[in-house]
């Protein structure tokens, strides 16, 4: 199990470097770094200054070296816009961006599985007609147009929920969240619904497939055989079987969640790291980019790892493989 | 030949058997020919300044221009007639998602049956990259890319057949794999024929069922990921736009009640996906040798 | 003579296929007395298992048991409500699957798999469902029963697991026990010892039991009577001793001819000739048509059940085996 854990995370070391190259090289080497970097209202004596601190003029391994080395101490230039670091910037938004994400796959999964389970366990009813097609429509929607909609109906339309901004925060162990008051909730909800959609449609799938071919299974008939209530069979036995699939799922996608707030913060001006990218992009504050796209895929990578590591240690034949027959 | 005439009939029987399916065909093919015709059938064009008035700005549904002719899909904030925008647009949203479709494909099959038939190294290095490219989520890497490169109808092309292709890839190397173990590709290579012969002409036909299945859902999700850039602001440029553009310029109206220059747009972006979706969802069915069988 | 515990008769479980209509049990009937053990020999696809899931009410659609009465205990499982069936599954009637494996649930624990079963019929404390869970596992020879409760089944070997099945079985005394080929997943070694296990403990608990198999070697020592099916319907059924020494249907007794057990080195073995027809393509009248050597016109009737040959034995057929036809 050691061995596995810490092969998994050198893999996982490997992969980030290799995407902290990818980075390096686009912006650096294929783009331009002069332009990417140095504020582009600044005049020619900045600019000379800027490319020596910066060390433009180096050889690009020397660069590079200075790129890590910069962003393991969390120094990724700063922001043309604020004038900070563009790390900082990032890193205050991130409780924002976490707290929709995680709006987003509590929704996913609480409502996602039973209705998955409903629609594998009865395929044919209408219930089941129906949540199947519901799913479809919720991943081929795009994401960015449902939003406009929620905005459109709830907002404009009947006024029941704000369309834009986060409820007033509060802080939980040091992190402000806004979950904790009724106003909070008012400005969340549209937009992690809108968020879950895609989750939500893809969980239901996944748990009807995986409940299918569970009640295909010799153990489902078998514990029909003892006697068991129908209940049991479903909630125990066959819920039991496919919920390890489904957390790797749900755990893997959360990593696409955060990337997918991107549209979503946009549509509902939520002040979270998905904006502030796009925001950077249009103003071509490009260190903050740089900066967003490091922090999201080291977050990834972590998530990915966690993950790996969670599933060996949830399914028992993985765990107890040495210790058994 | 006759033997192959009865697969492809009994598909497109199949097919035919599910009324959804037919409606979704239906609705895609009146789609497809009205983006096709856009420029023959839509009242103005939208483009030609000449021929735009801003004085009927933000009109509503049903309005009359100055000259008489009906706005029946309203106008945006130019004054351009909503149902010409959305036809021309509709235009370039499918054009673009199906050329990056394609080109992801060929990129795609030709990775995925040379890894298949190499082999090694090169098969573990072409997967490896795939599923690392896979695990990443699409607009992550497209925003990379398009970060890097800039904006522009080609470049939004290049990002993404770049992050389309490791599905055929992996979908090719799949099936190719399986048609491998085959003993008539043993036989023809016994036979010494050349690989490319054996290749082209017997693995790659074997490959493109699951390959029409993957490419049908893919085109779908190719054009809502183009929607979502343009809409976003980093996808196509100004000058050449697609419905995500058409959505985001009308974004700002939203709360004043105009809904139509982000409404019609989206309308007509979700029936292009939903039909393609469906279609692409009763091929996948009907193209499934295990559920062939048994229904 | 010991009273009826299980009486069937005329039952017939269709299915809908998308090739047609496979009759997977067809007019069957038998009937098992108390303590008494019942052989289902047949080969695959000859209905036997579905007919064990009929008995139970366990036929997926697209099956349905179409006719039939199923009298136990004075009652007719074929019209019982499914509540009323849950209570007679794995409490009076016990099942036991072929391959242990696949029956056992992978991710949950041996001792949750064991008292589920026992809280399912009886509001007895989870300790005593425990309790009753590790006396089990040590009547069937499980060694360190209080360890292997707290096992997953893949932590078992083959035979183990199956010791486990029949301890499950067994828990909550059933009147009738099922077991359906559950020696063939296993060893050749292994399967000795189960099939005496499983002897030793229905004998003591005074269960009847009704044994499947293909194997007819399996039920000469086994079985008190046997009952022959071939597509879907029962063809012989007698006393064991009678059937396999006087077999009075031609499939009956072109199985005993085709055993290799019985021939010396260098005998040519003689199989039955022809194939099993599919269930959905099934010959009329006599489904052993088309491969028997005694075929007539008056075969393509449907015969009937009726006896024939030694007390109790009955076949379905027109021409039966008389003595000394070893053909």
């Amino acid at each position: 199990m050691l061995v596995y854990v810490v092969r998994r995370s050198i893999q996982a070391i490997v992969v980030l470097l290799v995407m902290s190259l990818i980075v390096f090289v686009g912006v650096y080497a294929i783009g331009n770094p002069v332009d990417i970097l140095i504020n582009p209202q600044a005049d020619q004596q900045e600019r000379e200054r800027a490319i020596a601190a910066l060390g433009l003029n180096r050889p690009l391994w020397a660069q590079y070296a200075a790129f890590v080395s910069g962003a393991l101490h969390g120094d990724l230039g700063r922001s043309f816009v604020h004038g900070t670091s563009a790390l900082r910037l990032i890193v205050e938004r991130m409780p924002a961006t976490l707290e929709l994400a995680l709006a987003a796959m509590l929704i996913a999964v609480v409502l996602g599985i039973p209705l998955g389970l409903w629609a594998g366990v009865k395929p044919s009813s209408v219930a089941g007609r129906a949540i199947m097609a519901g799913s479809i429509l919720g991943f081929s929607l795009p994401t960015f147009w449902v939003g406009l909609m929620l905005i459109m109906v709830f907002s404009v339309m009947l006024g029941w929920l704000p369309s834009n901004g986060r409820g007033p925060t509060t802080d939980l162990l040091g992190v402000p969240v806004s979950f904790l008051s009724v106003e909070g909730w008012r400005h969340l909800i549209l937009p992690a619904v809108n968020l879950a959609l895609f989750k939500l449609a893809l969980l239901i799938r996944l748990t009807r497939a995986g409940t299918r071919e569970a009640l295909t299974q010799d153990y489902v008939r078998f514990a029909r055989a003892k006697g068991l209530t129908r209940r049991r069979v479903i909630g125990v036995h066959v819920l039991r079987n496919i919920l390890i699939p489904i957390v790797t799922v749900i755990g893997l996608e959360f990593g696409s969640v955060i990337a997918f707030a991107i549209v979503t913060e946009t549509v509902f001006a939520w002040p979270g790291m998905g904006k502030l990218l796009i925001d950077s992009i249009n103003l071509l504050d490009r260190p903050v980019i740089v900066a967003y796209l490091l922090t999201v895929v080291t977050l990834f990578v972590a998530i990915n790892l966690l993950v790996d590591l969670l599933y060996s240690a949830l399914d028992p034949r993985v765990r107890l493989a040495g210790a058994g027959g | 030949m006759a033997r192959e005439e009865s697969p492809l009939r009994r598909i497109a029987a199949d097919f035919v058997a599910d009324p959804l399916a037919v409606a979704g065909l239906a609705l895609l093919a009146l789609i497809l020919v009205a983006a096709l015709a856009a420029p023959l059938v839509s009242p103005q064009n939208p483009y030609d300044l000449a021929q735009l008035d801003i004085m009927d700005s933000r009109l509503p549904p049903g309005s009359h221009s100055a000259a008489g002719s009906v706005y029946w899909l309203g106008t945006d904030d130019q004054g351009r007639d909503m149902l010409s925008a959305i036809l021309y647009g509709l235009r370039i949203s499918l054009t673009v998602g199906v050329t990056s479709t394609v080109g992801a494909l060929a990129l795609g099959l030709v990775l995925g049956l040379a890894a298949a038939w190499l082999g090694g190294r090169t098969e573990t290095a072409i997967m490896r990259i795939a599923d690392i490219q896979l695990s990443f989520p699409a607009i992550l890497i497209a925003l990379i890319l398009l970060a890097v490169l800039g904006q522009g109808v080609l470049k939004i092309v290049v990002a993404l057949i770049a992050v389309q292709w490791a599905y055929y890839a992996r979908t090719v190397r799949g099936a190719a794999l399986v048609e491998q173990r085959k003993a008539y590709v043993e036989a023809a290579r016994g036979l010494a024929l050349s690989a490319s012969r054996i290749v082209f002409r017997h693995i790659l036909p074997n490959c493109l069922p699951p390959l029409i299945v993957v490419a049908t859902v893919q085109i779908a999700a190719a054009i809502a990921l183009e929607a979502t850039l343009s809409f976003l602001g980093v996808g196509l440029p100004i000058t050449e736009p697609s419905l995500g553009l058409l959505i985001a310029n009308g974004y700002q109206y939203l709360l004043s009640g105009k809904y139509w220059i982000s409404f019609f747009p989206g309308v007509a972006l979700v029936l292009a996906i939903v039909s393609i979706n469906l279609v692409g969802d009763r091929l996948r069915d009907a193209l499934n040798p295990r559920l062939v069988g048994w229904r | 003579m010991t009273e009826v515990l299980l009486s069937v008769a005329g039952l017939s479980t269709h299915f809908a296929t998308r090739d047609g209509l496979a009759k997977a049990v067809d007019d069957v009937s038998f009937s098992v007395r108390r303590g008494e053990v019942l052989g289902l020999v047949g080969e695959s696809g000859s209905g036997k298992s579905m007919t064990a899931y009929s008995i139970l009410g366990l036929v997926e659609p697209p099956g349905r048991v179409v006719a039939g009465r199923i009298l136990f205990g004075g009652r007719d499982l074929a019209a019982l409500s499914e509540e009323e069936m849950r209570r007679i599954r794995g409490n009076r009637i016990a099942m036991i699957f072929q391959d242990p494996m696949a029956t056992l649930n992978p991710v949950l624990r041996i001792d949750t798999q064991m008292i589920e079963a026992v809280l399912a019929h009886a509001a007895a404390s989870r300790s005593s469902a425990r309790d009753r869970a590790r006396d089990a596992l040590a009547r069937v020879g499980i060694p360190s029963p209080d360890e292997r409760l707290a096992a997953y089944p893949h932590q078992f070997s083959g035979g183990m697991r199956q010791r486990v099945a029949i301890a499950i079985a067994l828990l909550n005394r059933p009147d009738l026990v099922i077991a359906d080929e559950p020696t063939t997943a296993l060893d050749a070694t292994i399967q000795g010892q189960i099939l005496h296990e499983m002897q030793k403990l229905t004998s003591d608990s005074g269960a009847a039991l009704i044994w499947i198999t293909h194997d007819l070697s399996v039920i000469a020592g086994l079985a008190d009577r046997v009952c022959v099916m071939y597509a879907g319907r029962i063809v012989e059924q007698g006393a064991t001793v009678d059937v396999l020494s006087t077999p009075r249907h031609p499939y009956t007794g072109g199985l005993l001819a085709s055993i290799p057990g019985d021939a010396s080195p260098r005998e040519r073995l003689r199989p039955i000739r022809g194939m099993t027809p599919p269930l959905t393509d099934l010959p009329s009248g006599c489904h052993f048509r088309p491969r028997c050597p005694y075929a007539s016109a008056e075969c393509s009737e449907v015969p009937s059940m009726r006896p024939y040959g030694a007390d109790g034995q009955s076949i379905r057929c027109f021409h039966p085996l008389h003595d000394a036809e070893p053909d």
